[in-house]
């Protein structure tokens, strides 16, 4: 039941994502707080409702966006899958699997965008997309990603109580 | 008897001695013996009070510190107050100011009704440039307003739920205006880019086009009402083996800076789609 969180904290994230963190830009690109946010919670030991998280969050990231919301869909449930692979395999280090499925992530969801843009007929270029707007985002991802892994082992820890705290 | 009386003479005589020799004195006869006998007295006398100041003042301290302490923290809170009250009229200072601009403007441009609206936040893709706007709906804004500053174009109102609108900045990639150069009176197309820069496209080969050049809506297309001030041309690039001009644009507006917006709402956006010819095959 404690997951319920998801919403006022998926909510809160959107807002900050809209308001703050897409004014902080480093050349034209800016940190995507959810994406890391979501990449932070599926590598949580005991959870289970990633991609629940990942449709949430991509419904309300939809108002805010001009991008449809199975943009955001596919690129949020493929940085979850990312993890959950992830997670299984380098489980000893759990910083690294974190800055691997926020570079994945970021990757996946800036290519879907562009292949979205392009199909759409938004004229883009390739080389521009990836210098100006892909590396930085990627960079202020990853800066993002310690801090964010913390505040969502608490969280995981609040949610999922092990039988001992129980 | 005799003894009394011989003990009375005694203390009576050194009285005397003693209440002579203090007249003597106070008289000034001994001024060079009492002086060094009261300068000693003095020294000792001050070196007591001196130290026991001191010790007043170590035993004293503690309570002092205390008092400072707390007068210290009630003068921080004061201060941070004050501070943020400054901040608080700072801002409203640069409101106001904003706010006084586009009534200039609109007062300057009294054909068009406006509604002013704050900037809210913006699209969470890198990839899109669009704004998001605190006003609906519910305030009369509809989907194709244009929207402006009073310092130029913005752009045009893309979605709209009951409070908030979604702008589209003329920095988009997506977004294309006709306009017109003034100085070189020539219609030519402005576009955005991933970076945020616009530029121009499909000027013609025969235009003479300068840096400097002023560029205004042409209100071609029935996207944008005519005459708002788009930017300056800042350099042209003219080959001749290419069919158009092209040339870079500073935008007149700060798109980074962007606050407080005017959405034109008397005017009504006319899609021409339908009336675009079609090939047939």
């Amino acid at each position: 039941m404690r997951n319920i969180v998801a919403i006022p904290l998926l909510a809160l994230a959107v807002i900050l994502q809209s308001a703050i963190v897409s004014q902080l830009t480093l050349l034209a690109g800016y940190a995507d707080l959810i994406l890391v946010l979501l990449a932070a919670w599926a590598l949580q030991e005991g959870v289970t409702t990633a991609f629940h998280w990942a449709f949430l969050a991509s419904i309300m990231v939809s108002f805010t966006s001009h991008l449809p919301w199975f943009i955001y869909f596919f690129s949020y449930a493929g940085t979850a899958f990312l993890a959950l692979l992830l997670q299984r395999r380098v489980w000893e280090t759990p910083l690294l699997a974190m800055f691997s499925v926020t570079f994945l992530g970021t990757l996946l969801m800036h290519l879907t965008t562009y292949a979205y843009l392009r199909l759409t007929g938004d004229p883009l270029p390739f080389g521009d997309s990836m210098g100006l707007i892909t590396l930085p985002s990627l960079l202020l991802n990853m800066l993002l990603a310690i801090p964010l892994f913390g505040v969502m082992r608490d969280l995981a820890r609040w949610v999922f109580p092990s039988m001992e705290e129980i | 008897m005799k003894d009394t009386f011989s003990r009375t003479l005694q203390t009576t005589v050194v009285f005397l001695v003693v209440g002579g020799i203090l007249v003597l004195a106070f008289g000034g006869f001994f001024s060079s013996v009492s002086g060094r006998f009261t300068g000693g007295l003095v020294s000792v006398q001050e070196w007591f009070s001196t130290r026991f100041l001191a010790i007043q003042q170590f035993l004293a301290a503690p309570r002092d510190i205390v008092t400072l302490r707390a007068r210290n923290a009630e003068l921080e809170a004061q201060v941070s107050q004050l501070q943020s009250q400054v901040i608080d009229l700072q801002q409203r200072v640069t409101e106001t100011e904003i706010l006084s601009a586009l009534v200039d403007f609109s007062r300057a441009n009294p054909e068009s009704s406006y509604k002013a609206a704050s900037v809210i936040g913006r699209d969470p893709s890198p990839f899109l440039h669009y704004i998001i706007i605190n006003r609906g709906s519910n305030d009369g804004i509809l989907r194709g307003m244009p929207v402006v500053t009073n310092e130029g174009l913005v752009g045009r109102v893309d979605a709209v739920i009951a409070d908030a609108a979604r702008v589209q900045l003329v920095t988009d990639p997506a977004s294309s205006v006709n306009v017109h150069l003034k100085n070189a009176n020539t219609d030519a197309m402005l576009i955005g880019s991933v970076t945020g820069d616009v530029a121009l496209d499909l000027i013609s080969q025969d235009a003479t086009v300068q840096p400097g050049d002023l560029i205004l809506t042409s209100g071609l297309g029935g996207g944008f009402p005519a005459d708002l001030i788009v930017g300056q041309v800042v350099n042209v690039r003219k080959l001749p083996a290419e069919l158009f001009q092209q040339a870079t644009v500073q935008p007149a507006v700060d798109f980074s800076r962007l606050q407080i917006v005017l959405v034109i709402t008397n005017f009504r956006s006319v899609d021409i789609a339908p009336l675009i010819p079609t090939t047939t095959p």
